[in-house]
């Protein structure tokens, strides 16, 4: 699928500044070794297994189901990983090449901090010195994961630029980035950016669906007939999706961020409002104005509150092997406090997208069809903000 | 007429301006006063929402371009305007996005039409260039390459497709006035030399005439935004002859 500059059909690339150039490419060489390396894999599965508590379950949503009354809905609880959510994969696997080419230093961007938090971690345990730029406006949406973030050693530096929100977290990173080369390696959060983050990131999610794939196959004998998960950047998804791709039987379905529907200005819903443009390193779709403004974008979950979606999604899209679906705020939010009251599972305001979307289309799905559901974080930091949505002001 | 050659016949200087920081006409007058006062060549910058090459001074141009209503169909009008009195080279610097969504070919075209001879894309590298050098190419357009202080085995490959100028990105990191450039220019300057004849200039960092005059002995001239984005900081509407004073004594400078 990926030819030699990293493209996805016409997606993906690499559009960065020249001074960045030889340290993508030398990223590149270095990942090209070390992914077929037996010790590196070697360290990055006991480091998943004895340190981010893989592989993660497989749980049987049974009270869901029966309630929805519809398609057996199965969760992948990425929320139980080491940090609470699934950015533990790819912190660990880039953190581990890192260290492996001499870098430092890490620096990343974060949106609901779950990022920011899982390279602040990684970078405690090996030793390194972590920078994370957040928006200003979600150190304050996510005040927990800040203090978590400056807990591990990490300075956090709230950004102040454009919206103040994850787009410009990404901007001030790759600023950071080209200052600081030689020590310093970007630990980008998600599938996007210049190549070769866009595939890198995608195999360290990878995990998932290699670990769901087989666990769905044991506890039912068969295949899924759909995979949900929610869609920022989109690394849990392409995670969720990507070893089920070659199952054509297999529905994938993201779930983007419609913040408060895809008909207003306040939406984050990439694939479903945006166009094809070139941006944060790469092409693929963007919500952006006729004159190719970047679009100040929004959502109730800073996690999702991006206004580009990576290049493999984009490719899916067009393909039509998967389909990008639009949660609103008020869905998202719903399915948050329904899935706490109904498993006992306080999932991540990200993740509740792909449950507000599982919720409409289990019942629509005979009983003896399967649904796999990612809940892609904990939603523990989410809960002031939730309680805020709901008109109640409680402190953390 | 347009030749950059020409404009590089000494050593040249070069600022840059956002157009549309705080309107177009203050960018139209400050324009002219940059002519008159002995630019070389001007880089027109169209305003882009996210600027990720550019430090606080040039991103706080852009957002107060794109408040002011500034859009791409504007800059074209303003390129028309300019070019009935000034006739030396004039360059645009943006962002891939821009001139992506606006279509590589109508973009070009559009910018033969008013009469502009080159473009300077930062996010775009060589890998990438394909896309917009065609089109540029087809009409006349200079896709004016930069190499950075990390380009090093890059150069060679770099300055052999190079058209128009080169641009050396001074230090590394964004745009902004520095105090100081450590880079090892004559080097780089020394393999563009080994592989083009294509002339090249120097930027990010520089304000003053001492580190102008130092960066076109170098090379073969000087480029300078933030500093003059920070007079349009200064005197707002007022900037442009305070600017023009400014050209002047860069110019002298780099002459020297």
């Amino acid at each position: 699928m990926t030819n030699s500059k990293g493209r996805f059909g016409d997606h993906g690339g690499q559009y960065i500044p020249e001074t960045l150039m030889n340290a993508v490419i030398e990223l590149e060489k270095a990942y090209d070794f070390y992914k077929n390396d037996d010790s590196f894999n070697r360290e990055l599965s006991d480091l998943f297994n004895s340190y981010a508590g893989r592989p993660s379950l497989l749980y049987y949503a049974q009270k869901m189901t029966s309630d929805l009354g519809g398609a057996k809905i199965y969760l992948k609880r990425e929320d139980l990983n080491h940090t609470g959510s699934h950015k533990i994969n790819n912190v660990l696997g880039q953190a581990l090449l890192a260290k492996k080419m001499g870098k430092t230093r890490l620096i990343a961007e974060t949106g609901a901090g779950q990022h920011g938090v899982a390279t602040a971690t990684a970078a405690a345990l090996f030793n390194m010195e972590c920078v994370v730029f957040m928006g200003e406006e979600d150190t304050k949406r996510q005040a927990l994961n800040v203090y978590r973030m400056k807990l591990l050693g990490a300075d956090v530096i709230p950004v102040k630029s454009g919206t103040a929100t994850l787009k410009d977290a990404v901007s001030e990173a790759m600023r950071e980035w080209v200052s600081r080369i030689d020590d310093t390696h970007y630990c980008l959060g998600s599938v996007m950016g210049p190549h070769p983050f866009p595939t890198m990131v995608r195999d360290f999610q990878a995990v998932i669906s290699r670990e769901s794939r087989e666990q769905i196959i044991k506890a039912e004998g068969r295949l899924p007939d759909a995979v949900i998960a929610c869609v920022g950047g989109g690394s849990n998804a392409i995670g969720s999706f990507y070893h089920f791709i070659p199952d054509e039987s297999v529905q994938l379905i993201g779930c983007e961020a419609a913040g408060r529907g895809i008909d207003t200005f306040e939406t984050a819903a990439t694939v479903n409002t945006g166009r094809k443009g070139i941006f944060h390193g790469m092409k693929s779709y963007f919500c952006q104005d006729e004159y190719g403004q970047i679009a100040p974008v929004y959502s109730i979950s800073a996690g999702l509150d991006y206004p580009g979606v990576g290049p493999e999604h984009a490719y899916l899209h067009d393909i039509g092997r998967a389909q990008y679906v639009p949660v609103t705020d008020d869905e998202a939010v719903d399915a948050f406090e329904y899935l706490s009251r109904t498993e006992g599972i306080i999932p991540a305001i990200e993740s509740a997208h792909a449950v507000a979307y599982a919720k409409k289309l289990a019942p629509a799905m005979g009983r003896d069809k399967i649904l796999l559901i990612t809940i892609s974080g904990r939603g523990d930091k989410d809960c002031a903000a939730i309680a805020r949505y709901r008109g109640e002001n409680i402190y953390e | 007429m347009n030749n950059f050659a020409e404009a590089f016949r000494g050593k040249a200087f070069i600022p840059f301006i956002t157009c549309g920081d705080p309107d177009l006409d203050t960018t139209y007058r400050a324009v002219l006063e940059m002519a008159e006062n002995g630019a070389d060549i001007i880089e027109l910058g169209i305003p882009f929402s996210d600027p990720t090459a550019e430090g606080p001074v040039i991103q706080g141009a852009n957002i107060r371009a794109l408040s002011a209503g500034t859009t791409t169909d504007k800059v074209f009008d303003l390129v028309t305007k300019i070019r009935q009195t000034v006739t030396i080279p004039l360059v645009f610097m943006t962002y891939a996005n821009v001139v992506y969504s606006y279509g590589a070919d109508r973009f070009m075209q559009r910018c033969r039409e008013t009469g502009i001879n080159g473009i300077i894309l930062p996010d775009l590298p060589y890998e990438e260039r394909e896309e917009f050098s065609a089109p540029a190419k087809d009409n006349g357009i200079a896709l004016i390459p930069l190499i950075a202080p990390t380009s090093a085995d890059r150069i060679a490959m770099i300055a052999k497709a190079a058209r128009g100028f080169i641009y050396i990105v001074s230090s590394l990191g964004v745009t902004g006035v520095r105090s100081e450039i450590t880079t090892d220019i004559p080097s780089i300057v020394r393999v563009i030399r080994e592989n083009t004849d294509v002339p090249c200039a120097v930027g990010f960092g520089i304000s003053t005439p001492e580190q102008a005059q130092k960066m076109a002995s170098v090379s073969d001239g000087a480029i300078v935004g933030s500093a003059i984005i920070r007079i349009l900081e200064k005197y707002g509407k007022d900037a442009p002859s305070h600017i023009g004073e400014y050209v002047r004594e860069m110019k002298t400078a780099v002459q020297k």
